[in-house]
């Protein structure tokens, strides 16, 4: 039977205020245990909620990019539910009146082709704290310094189809989100986390089928694995002759698979109703307008903006667009080395690769905008050719300095000086005797093939320092004048 | 509407509480009580009045973001049964 897959996403994103969501302590991350977590946090007697204007300003700032209804009236809700990371024995949400109603977005799949996924809703709330269940025998540690970070939750509708529909989604939440400056999107510290809904169906078939949801997963590879794996094993459940049970389920990236979660929501029975501690947050018109005004340009217009002013193909256009640190980035390089394709390449090519292999976000580069601009100026110029840049451009990354002082210092200028190429390559025709023959006796249109040999090997004499169009130019003409 | 002890198992149970057995038909008692209260409201024609988040006629006041508050971890964690290396300590809740 060929099968379907129903993916709907929830995605949690921290809000990048200074402060909590209802209280005035700081959301600074990696602070000693509990030291950011003030009475208000702790929920001790007596204590009362006051809404951040910076949380609402981000969350409106979201909708907006989303192209979605604003809720001019939002209330929050009390979630009930025992937990020691949850003080007030209730997480303050909104659940009936979110301030972000229906909006949508447009992913751009690898063969090129857009879809839209609509956003059902987005919505504030609160963060629970952390629980370290492994350090203390018989006991669990608990860590209130991120309990009340505000957070965003997005909530897609069950659009996507495949784990990539699924990655291309989220990767795209993640630019919105980064783009907007509401989030910083590290994945690692759980700034940025995603829950999966996931259920299968036999392909045509109207209604869904049973779903599971995963929760907490906080890498784009873990997302598509754990969805590609929760796919197979659903499908493999139903056709042994199970069913699939609805249940919340953990990622574990170790093993690769997910597993059914002894979870705090057996009785899943929220009992929610709105919150007497806070009054509904009304917003007008003139409020959602001036926010409307300090929107940062987002990544489809910047995308567009990079293919028009800058030529680049579609794609290193989506790739470049994607992240604006590694936006911005790029386009200090292609004006400074006024060569927007020379430096898309760089960018997607060299310093990516660095980048990955170090495990680096382009806002920790070794190497700036500025040093690497430098460093094309001068493939642009014949200082050196772009073989050699990549030698600089490693010194660069592990020793830094700029280009000028590293091409000196290791004496690595580009060789134009005619006199000098004509013998390298008098040196290479003397010694290789046999090619040089072949080359002679070889029918004329194979010769253009074999002038590849030689220049390797000038090269290679003068370290990769001759200039390679003057010497093909020389080798060409010396090579033919033995011909005839 | 009555509920029956199932109903009051299943609440005592979401509220964390502890019930002895011999409370329980009075509780169900009570709770039932107030569903009733509830139903003759719901008689009420509510079908011109808009329904309401909050009893104040009032909007909520926002606060900005600035970090306000200090480190009061020793003072706040005084109180507590059990700490160590700053984290509160709590019966293991999970095996």
């Amino acid at each position: 039977m060929e099968w379907e897959a129903v993916i709907g996403l929830e995605i949690h994103a921290q809000l990048a205020t200074k402060s909590k969501i209802f209280s005035g302590a700081s959301t600074a991350f990696g602070a000693e245990p509990n030291t950011q977590a003030c009475a208000v946090d702790l929920a001790l007697p007596g204590t009362l909620p006051v809404f951040n204007e910076e949380a609402l300003r981000m969350a409106v700032k979201f909708g907006l990019a989303v192209d979605a209804e604003i809720g001019r009236k939002s209330v929050f809700d009390r979630k009930n539910y025992f937990y020691p990371d949850l003080p007030k024995g209730y997480q303050t949400s909104q659940l009936f009146h979110p301030i972000v109603g229906i909006g949508h977005i447009d992913i751009t799949l690898e063969d090129g082709t857009t879809k839209r996924i609509g956003v059902t809703r987005a919505h504030l709330e609160e963060d629970a704290g952390k629980s370290l269940h492994d350090e203390f025998p018989g006991m669990t540690g608990i860590d209130l310094n991120r309990a009340g970070t505000p957070l965003l939750e997005i909530v897609s509708e069950p659009d996507m189809r495949s784990a990539e529909e699924a990655v291309a989604y989220v990767r795209k939440i993640h630019s919105l989100v980064t783009s907007l400056g509401i989030c910083d999107g590290n994945m690692s510290e759980g700034s940025f986390r995603c829950d999966c809904n996931v259920s299968v169906r036999p392909k045509g078939q109207e209604e869904y089928g049973t779903r599971t949801e995963t929760k907490n997963i906080n890498s784009f590879r873990f997302i598509e694995k754990a969805i590609v794996g929760e796919i197979e094993r659903q499908i493999d459940l139903i056709e042994d002759g199970g069913r699939v049970v609805q249940a919340t389920r953990l990622y574990d990236a170790d093993k690769n698979e997910t597993r059914s979660m002894r979870s705090k929501e057996e009785a899943n029975d929220y009992r929610y109703f709105p919150c007497p501690d806070l009054l509904p947050i009304v917003i007008d018109e003139d409020y959602i307008d001036a926010i409307r005004q300090t929107l940062p340009e987002l990544p489809d217009a910047r995308k567009a903006r990079f293919i028009e002013e800058y030529k680049l193909s579609e794609y290193d256009a989506m790739v470049l667009s994607a992240d604006h640190n590694m936006a911005a980035y790029f386009e200090v390089i292609a004006k400074t080395a006024n060569d927007a394709k020379l430096a898309a390449n760089w960018v997607m090519g060299e310093l990516s690769k660095l980048l990955n292999q170090h495990d680096l976000d382009i806002t920790n580069s070794p190497v700036n905008a500025e040093q690497l601009g430098g460093l094309l100026l001068r493939i642009k110029d014949d200082t050196i050719s772009g073989k050699i840049a990549k030698q600089v451009f490693e010194v660069m990354w592990s020793e830094g300095g700029n280009a000028d002082e590293i091409i000196e210092s290791k004496g690595l200028k580009q060789v134009t000086d005619s006199g000098a190429i004509e013998q390298i390559v008098d040196e290479v025709i003397a010694n290789n005797t046999p090619q040089v023959e072949q080359y002679v006796n070889a029918e004329p249109d194979k010769r253009g093939k074999m002038i590849g040999f030689f220049m390797g090997q000038v090269m290679k004499a003068s370290q990769g320092k001759a200039n390679p169009g003057q010497v093909q130019g020389v080798l060409k003409q010396k090579l033919d004048a033995l011909v005839s | 509407m009555s509920l029956d002890r199932t109903d009051v198992d299943k609440i005592a149970h979401l509220a964390r509480l502890q019930i002895e057995e011999q409370d329980a038909p009075e509780y169900a008692q009570n709770l039932s009580n107030i569903l009733d209260l509830v139903d003759q409201m719901q008689a009420v024609d509510t079908t011109d009045v808009l329904p309401m988040a909050h009893p104040l006629d009032a909007v909520q006041r926002l606060r900005s973001d600035n970090v306000t508050e200090d480190n009061q971890r020793e003072l706040l964690q005084s109180v507590a049964p059990a700490v160590e290396n700053g984290l509160f300590l709590v019966p293991k809740v999970i095996e």
